[in-house]
This record gives structure tokens, C-alpha cells and sequence, in this order.
């Protein structure tokens, strides 16, 4: 066990290690923590959504609130949920399986989570202040710069800070799988999880920053009058429509290629086998993701692009089913033959291929620009992402939280809830969404309020109802399942799972350094293959030496509280410019951080050969 | 301790800024951001270019640019990216005092053009009352050249901070990977540069 | 710890190689300086028609921003793979999206 965590803490100690640290393993359980959070919020803000459509012209949320609760529930889910929980799994995993000691820039790493979580942090104020956004995830120019009250000013402050810390957490992965892989790691010996991490890194880093644009122009419209959108002065509100989706069609595969990778180590593990077709699958991903560029305008076929656009938007589209296709029967032939082992962790993996064949699918029906005439903004809609955001990527967190358990806290989940939890999510998850569909063919809009009596709409939006409460039971379940695992968990060895990639070849969970020597690949699998070979663990690459560490810092706390106090200072001044003192105070107060970390030296600190001997192996 | 003197070796590798791992990230890790940073200019000038004739009435690009004044600041920001080569030159000679001298004069040079962007700037209102509110093709030039202009002086404090802080240090492995950083930063400003007079200033003045 | 910092520990091959290298980039500083006053001029003695200066002026521009990557950045030696293929990565979604809020209607 590590030399620091085993002496008896007291709490403000445990708090001040958290503040600062820049331990990747660490950082990762800030993610998860945050991310789970914002995810158990955004759960709630769904339940109100389908207690608002349980029947017929109900009352239980006013017009407005319904729209805040919709905008609050994609703009959570998507942006402070699902992409930071990924995050927190790829900080928790990536540079183990690549055999790292740390990721490349770890002040940056901590800096990126609290940007994420004092952006999610503002966002969400505005439910105490006055309203929270209403003018959909979104957030569509004219509606957006009409919308009244200060919520569509904390969604462009709230997400300009997150999107900044996320950019900071691709850079970072970038950099990492570049610099930092252990000797014999090549590129093509990667483990998938590792591969998607990359593409997605890319990915983030080419479409933030059209976001980045976008809130720029929102906010100064908003706050200091410009005419961007401004139709009367000349602008144009196709401008925001165009940006915020060069952004949002690369920001559906942030959230789903991630989930492909963790997959591909799930089928392969579980199965005892290799990956099949491990070239194709991370070529698949690669095309995914260029492709994914170039499809953007699909959201916008009913804007009157005219013919040619979307045809070849519609061709482009339609096209990215090919490799994923590829995808899905690589891994159907990965478990072909194989000795297959079912937990929780494969029971999700297994769920995931029909559910999000059905987005896939629905998606192709959607790229049709002719019938996309018919679903846009129906229910049809909502049905398609859901089945490949909740089919994808929330199954796809919720495998890797199995997976990973063991490694990241080191302890195993109670298979039996796990179980339990896995099937009344997969019954209520289907209730709630296939039944979408034909609420969505039948006419049903999306976004509204409120829907008529005898419209054939009524059973369909009960049924809905009851599945969205299934899928809160099993959610109640996880976390009854993590309190208890806590609590008198099992603890896990090494390896629990019979892996394969070099995260399973160091302690659970590992020690603050990972790696006591950097380990040597010899193929893909690496720790397969010294078990095949008759040794079981890894040969290290270098003696044993003096390992170096980065030093903690408080700064990138201080300075992510800096940018959140000037979130409110922006938002503020419009009413007094009294608040551009918060302005200044916010942002000087980061800037002063940043000095202060170019200023002073960081060398890190050493951990002696000799303290590294006297551990136990 | 150990880690000093490895940082200042008796012989300077030829590359300084690569030779160590945390030099290595900073480097790729730059060249990434810039990428970003490509597309955060593009949206800009997408912006910008989709908004050019939105006059609403008020001054259009040709009434307002005078090409003198953009070309001098071409010249001095053309001419601060060759100094900053100069700089890494001197660092890649091991000559720290002329790197210094090099930037220094990349500073000034720097502080020339944002001199003559604030003027141009507060010509524009007082002549032409041209505002970031007056149009939509006022909102998108000035926040087009403004980020540009923000560019530069974060680049300018970056600068000087590092000046400062290493002037009696001297070059070594752990801040020569900043320098070398900075130095980047600072020629894609300036291709940045290139793009906004081609096609703010010289297409504005074609029409 | 400043004081090794003498220029004598650069080997004498290195610095001839150093001064190639600055020879280059000197020539591409003069070529850049000469492909700005071209443009210009192009365009302040209106030289050519509208419809030739603009596609003249841009292709001049791209020009001397590859020599500004390629040769100031040193683009085109080698460790620079992942940059420039980040680098390509960011034009290509540059020129996309300049590419539509340029044409925003679409035909």
C-alpha cells in the first residue's frame, strides 16, 4: 500500500488532499464524484419532466418551469454528466494502460476538473436566482437572446467555464498518449479504451472551441449589446445555429466513442479472447470520428439549407454506419467461440448492443432528409438520441463503473444488486423510450408543456412515465450498492477479473506512483501474454529508482473559483456595474494564479529507491 | 539536489526544449492547443465573414480602413515573429543574453502593434462613431480583431514574465521548453495576424 | 547554476548547422515581407479586378503562413508529426466551417 494513505487522517486533512491533488487516480474520484452528482440531479429534473406528461393537460409544472426543466436536464446530462463521468474514467484508467505514472500535465488535469465543477456549480445557481435557462440545451438564437431574466446568461457563463476545463482534459489525454507510453507500447498495441480516449481527445479539441465562439457571441449579445443575432441591426441567427452544432455533432461522439472503447476491453476480457478485428475497430474509430465532422447541418435539414446541402449531408451521415456497423459485429465475433463470463459489467455491455442498434438505426431513418421533414422536433427525436446517449454512453459509464470499481476504490460491487439494478434500468429504459417512437410518428412535439386528451397520446405518455421511475429505482439501487461496498464490500485483489491490458497488472487500487517499475510490452494484451506465457506478470522495463512526482497545488482551485466569480460579475453587471468590481476581482484573481504558477519553480518531488524497496510487492 | 543539476548540464543538448519529458509535453501539448486554436480563429472569421456586409446603414469596411497604418502594424508583427526566431536561435547557441535581447526587441515590437491597434480602434469611434453596437458588422470586426488583439497581450505577458523571472537564472532544461512554447504562440499569432489583413482589411478595401 | 551557459558548449557542427538553418528562415522572413507588400499594392493601386485580386491576395497569405509554420515553427522537421497532423486537423474543420457561415444559406 502507499507509503501517505495509510496513516489515519483526520477529515479537513482528507479535504485539503482532495483540494489539491494531482493525482490522476484522484482526480478521477472528483469526476466521478461531480459528474455522479450532476447526473443524480439531471435524473430528477427527468422525473419532473415525465410527472409533468403522466396525463393530459396536467398541472403538476408550470409552463415555464417545464421549459427550464428541459433545458436544465439536456444541458446537465450532456455537458456536466455524462462527459465528466467518461472524463473521470479515462483520468482513472487511461495512463495505466499505457503504463504511466501520471498523465502529462497533472496541474492542468486538476485545474480542468475544477473549471467543470465551478462551471456546473454556476449553471445550476440559477435555479435559486431568479430561473434557470429556458430556451432548450440548445439555446437557439432569436429565443435565446429573447429569453428574459438572467438564465440563458448563467448557461453561456456556466458552459463557457466547463467547456474550458474539458478542452484543458483533452489537451492533456493528447499529450499523454503522445509522451507517456511505457517502453514497447506502440500505437497499435493500445488497448481500445486507450484508442477511443485519443480520438475523443481529438475531438474535443476541434469542436470546443466552434462552442467556445458561439457563447462568445451569445454572451456579448446578451450582456454588451452586439448585434450578432440581432436581425435589425444586420446579424444573422443561423450564424449561432451553425456553431453550436460544428460543436454538437462532434460532442454526440465525445460521448459515445469513449463507450465503444470500454466495451472492447469488456467483450474481450470477459470473453477470454482477443479483440477481433482490433485494426479495424480502431480504424472504425478514426473514421467515426472524421466523419462525425462532417455531418453537422443533419440537425438542420428543416432550416432551408436547400437540396444539395442536405443530400450531402444526409449521404454523409448515413454513411457512419458503416464502421459502426463494423463495430457491432466486431464484438459479436469477439464473443463468438469465447468462454463468456456474465456479471454485472457484461450484462450492460451485452445490453448496450441491441439498445443503441435501435439508435443507430432510428438515426439512419432520421438522415433521410425527406423524412426528417416528418421527425423533426416530434418525439421520434427524442426516442432516437436517447436509445444511443442512455443505450450508449450511460450504459457504457455504468459497465466501466463495474469494470473499474475494483481498480479505482478497491473494492468489488455486489453482483446481485448490480444484476438487479441492470435489468429494472434495461425494462424501464425501454418502457420509457421505445414507446417514444410512436408517440413521435403519431405527432407528439418535443418540448411542450402539455398534450391533449384523446389523441391517442394518453397510454403511450403513462407507460413513458412508468419507465422513467423504473430507471430511478435501479439508479437507487447503484448507489444502495456503492454505500454498501463502501460499507463491507469485498475487497478485490489485483486482478479480478482475469484482464488483459496492464491496469490489472498493479495493485487495487493502485499505489500514488502506479508503476514501481515501468512495465514492458511485448503485443496487444500485454498481460495476457506473460499469462499465456507461463510468468503472469509483467517484466519491467528499467531497475528499480528513484520515481518522480508531481508536486500538489491549490491553485487551480482558487483560480476556477476566480472565473466563477467573475461568471457572476458578467451576468451581474448588466443590472448595476457595481458588479464589474466581481469582474475584476474574479479574473485578476486567476490571473494572479497563473503568475504565480509561472513564476515559481514546480520540480516535483522524488520517492527514494530505497522507501520503494521496503514496500511490500 | 539531483534534479538541478540535470536541469543545467554542462553541455546543452541541441534541442533544450525537447530534452526532457515535461519539455516534451509542453511542446506537443502547444502545437495541440494551436489546433484548437485554428478553430476558434475560423469560427471568428466564419462570423465575421458571414456578417461583413451587414452594415446596417453605418460605415462599411471601405469608407473605414486605411491600409497605411495595417501595414506598418504588419511590418512590426511580421517583423516580431523574425526577432523571436533570432531569440530561439540564441537558445538553440546557448547564448542566453542575446535570446534576452532578441525578445526584448520582440516586446517592443509586440507593444508597437498594440499601439497602433488601439489607436485604429479609438479612430474609428471618434471619426466614424463605429461601435462594437452600432452593427452587426461592427460586433463580428471587433471581436474578430480584438480576440487577436487579446492575443497579443497575454503573448506580451507572457513575455515579459518569463523575461523577467529567468533574468538572472540564465537558460536551462526546465524553462527552455517555455520559451520555446512562447515562441510558438507567437507565430501563430502572427499567421492569425496574416489572415485578419488579408481578409478584413485588403478584402474590405476591394469591396 | 548560470554560469556553464557559455556558447563554447555548442559543438561547432551544431552551430554551423544552427546558421543554415537561420539562412533559411531569413530567406523566408524576405519572401513573407515581399508577399505583403504585394498584396498590398495589388490592392492600393486596384491592379486587377475585384474578382482576380481577391483569390491573388488570399494565395499569398496561405503562402506565407506556411513558411511562418513549415520554416519559423519548424514544421517541416522531423518530431513534428502529431503537430502537424493537429494542425491539418484544425485547418480542415477551419475551412468547413468557414466554408458554410461564408455560404450560412447553402444553395
Amino acid at each position: 500500500m502507499s507509503i501517505a494513505a495509510t496513516q489515519k487522517r483526520g477529515f479537513g486533512a482528507f479535504l485539503w488532499d482532495y483540494l489539491t491533488t494531482v493525482d490522476h487516480k484522484k482526480i478521477a474520484h472528483l469526476y466521478l464524484f461531480g459528474g455522479g452528482f450532476f447526473f443524480l440531479l439531471g435524473g430528477i429534473e427527468a422525473l419532473f419532466i415525465r410527472i409533468q406528461l403522466i396525463k393530459p393537460e396536467n398541472d403538476f409544472l408550470s409552463a415555464g418551469l417545464y421549459n427550464e426543466m428541459i433545458t436544465m436536464h439536456g444541458t446537465t446530462m450532456i455537458f456536466l454528466a455524462a462527459m465528466p463521468l467518461f472524463l473521470g474514467l479515462m483520468n482513472a484508467i487511461m495512463p495505466l494502460q499505457i503504463g504511466a505514472r501520471d498523465v502529462a500535465f497533472p496541474f492542468l488535469n486538476s485545474l480542468g476538473f475544477w473549471l467543470f465543477m465551478f462551471g456546473g456549480i454556476l449553471l445550476n445557481c440559477s435555479w435559486f436566482l431568479g430561473g434557470a435557462p429556458d430556451a432548450g440545451w440548445t439555446s437557439y438564437a432569436p429565443l435565446s437572446i429573447q429569453s428574459p431574466g438572467h438564465g440563458v446568461d448563467f448557461y453561456t457563463l456556466g458552459l463557457q467555464i466547463s467547456g474550458a476545463g474539458t478542452l484543458m482534459g483533452g489537451i492533456n489525454f493528447l499529450v499523454t498518449i503522445v509522451t507517456m507510453r511505457a517502453p514497447g507500447m506502440t500505437y497499435m498495441r493500445m488497448p481500445l479504451f486507450t484508442w477511443t480516449t485519443f480520438v475523443t481527445s481529438v475531438l474535443i479539441l476541434f469542436a470546443f472551441p466552434a462552442l467556445t465562439v458561439g457563447l462568445f457571441l451569445l454572451m456579448f449579445d446578451r450582456m454588451f449589446d452586439s448585434a450578432f443575432f440581432d436581425v435589425a441591426l444586420g446579424g444573422n441567427t443561423v450564424i449561432w445555429q451553425h456553431l453550436f452544432w460544428i460543436f454538437g455533432h462532434p460532442e454526440v461522439y465525445i460521448l459515445i466513442l469513449p463507450a465503444f472503447g470500454l466495451f472492447s476491453d469488456i467483450f474481450s476480457t470477459f470473453s477470454k479472447k482477443r479483440l477481433f478485428g482490433y485494426t479495424a475497430m480502431v480504424f472504425a474509430t478514426i473514421l467515426i470520428a472524421f466523419l462525425g465532422f462532417m455531418v453537422w447541418a443533419h440537425h438542420m435539414f428543416t432550416v432551408g439549407l436547400g437540396p444539395v446541402a442536405n443530400s450531402i449531408f444526409a449521404i454523409a451521415t448515413m454513411a457512419i454506419a458503416v464502421p459502426t456497423g463494423i463495430k457491432i459485429f466486431n464484438w459479436l465475433a469477439t464473443m463468438w467461440g469465447g468462454s463468456i463470463t456474465i456479471n454485472s459489467a457484461m450484462l450492460w455491455a451485452l445490453g448496450f448492443i441491441p439498445s443503441f442498434t435501435i439508435g443507430g438505426m432510428t438515426g439512419v431513418m432520421l438522415a433521410s432528409a425527406v423524412a426528417d421533414y416528418q421527425y423533426h422536433d416530434t418525439y421520434f427525436v427524442v426516442a432516437h438520441f436517447h436509445y444511443v446517449i442512455v443505450g450508449g454512453s450511460v450504459f457504457g459509464i455504468l459497465a466501466g463503473i463495474h469494470y473499474w470499481y475494483p481498480k479505482m476504490f478497491g473494492r468489488i460491487l455486489h453482483e446481485g444488486m448490480g444484476k438487479a439494478a441492470f435489468w429494472i434500468f434495461l425494462i424501464g429504459f425501454n418502457l420509457t423510450f421505445f414507446i417514444q417512437h410512436f408517440l413521435g410518428l403519431m405527432g407528439m412535439p418535443r418540448r411542450y408543456w402539455v398534450f391533449l386528451e384523446d389523441q391517442g397520446l394518453d397510454t403511450g405518455n403513462l407507460i413513458s412515465t412508468i419507465g422513467a421511475f423504473l430507471m430511478g429505482v435501479a439508479v437507487i439501487i447503484l448507489l444502495i450498492n456503492i454505500i454498501y461496498t463502501a460499507v463491507k464490500g469485498e475487497k478485490a485483489p489485483a486482478d479480478p477479473w482475469d484482464g488483459r491490458t496492464l491496469e490489472w497488472a498493479i495493485p487495487s487500487p493502485p499505489p500514488f506512483y502506479n508503476f514501481k517499475q515501468t512495465p514492458l510490452t511485448r503485443g496487444l494484451d500485454p498481460l495476457w501474454i506473460e499469462k499465456t506465457e507461463g510468468k503472469g506478470k509483467m517484466t519491467p522495463a528499467e531497475p528499480l529508482g528513484d520515481i518522480h512526482m508531481p508536486d500538489g497545488s491549490i491553485l487551480p482551485f482558487i483560480m476556477s473559483l476566480g472565473f466563477f466569480v467573475a461568471g457572476f460579475g458578467f451576468i451581474y453587471q448588466v443590472d448595476h456595474s457595481a458588479w464589474l468590481l466581481a469582474v475584476f476581482a474574479g479574473i485578476g484573481t486567476a490571473l494572479i494564479c497563473m503568475l504565480i504558477r509561472s513564476l515559481k519553480d514546480y520540480h516535483g518531488y522524488h520517492i527514494k529507491k530505497e522507501d520503494l524497496e521496503r514496500e511490500a510487492d | 539536489m539531483s534534479h538541478d543539476h540535470s536541469l543545467s548540464p554542462e553541455v546543452m543538448p541541441q534541442e533544450p526544449e525537447k530534452a526532457t519529458l515535461e519539455g516534451k509535453n509542453k511542446f506537443f501539448g502547444l502545437w495541440f492547443f494551436l489546433g484548437g486554436e485554428t478553430v476558434l480563429f475560423a469560427s471568428f472569421f466564419g462570423t465575421y465573414l458571414a456578417l461583413r456586409n451587414s452594415t446596417a446603414g453605418g460605415p462599411t469596411s471601405t469608407d473605414l480602413f486605411g491600409l497605411e497604418l495595417v501595414f506598418i502594424m504588419t511590418m512590426l508583427l511580421l517583423t516580431s515573429s523574425l526577432t523571436s526566431v533570432y531569440a530561439m536561435y540564441h537558445m538553440k547557441n546557448n547564448d542566453f543574453k542575446k535570446m534576452q535581447l532578441w525578445l526584448a526587441i520582440t516586446a517592443f515590437l509586440g507593444m508597437g502593434f498594440l499601439g497602433c491597434e488601439i489607436y485604429e480602434f479609438a479612430h474609428y469611434i471618434h471619426e466614424f462613431g463605429f461601435t462594437f453596437r452600432s452593427s452587426a458588422f461592427g460586433s463580428a470586426f471587433y471581436t474578430l480583431v480584438g480576440f487577436h488583439g487579446g492575443h497579443v497581450v497575454f503573448g506580451l505577458s507572457w513575455l515579459i514574465a518569463l523575461m523577467v523571472r529567468n533574468a538572472k537564472r540564465g537558460l536551462n532544461l526546465y524553462n527552455a521548453p517555455k520559451y520555446y512554447t512562447f515562441s510558438l504562440y507567437w507565430h501563430f499569432i502572427d499567421v492569425v495576424w496574416v489572415f485578419i489583413f488579408t481578409v478584413v482589411y485588403l478584402m474590405g478595401k476591394v469591396g | 547554476m548560470s554560469e556553464n551557459t557559455n556558447t563554447n558548449s555548442v559543438n561547432s557542427f551544431q552551430k554551423k548547422r544552427n546558421k543554415d538553418e537561420m539562412k533559411k528562415q531569413l530567406i523566408s522572413f524576405a519572401l513573407m515581407i515581399g508577399f505583403t507588400i504585394i498584396a498590398f499594392t495589388l490592392v492600393a493601386t486596384k491592379a486587377m479586378d475585384k474578382m482576380f485580386i481577391i483569390p491573388v491576395i488570399l494565395l499569398l497569405a496561405i503562402i506565407q503562413v506556411a513558411f511562418q509554420f513549415y520554416y519559423f515553427m519548424h514544421m517541416k522537421d522531423k518530431d513534428h508529426e502529431f503537430p502537424s497532423m493537429m494542425i491539418y486537423g484544425g485547418v480542415w474543420a477551419a475551412v468547413l466551417t468557414v466554408a458554410t457561415l461564408l455560404t450560412i444559406a447553402w444553395w
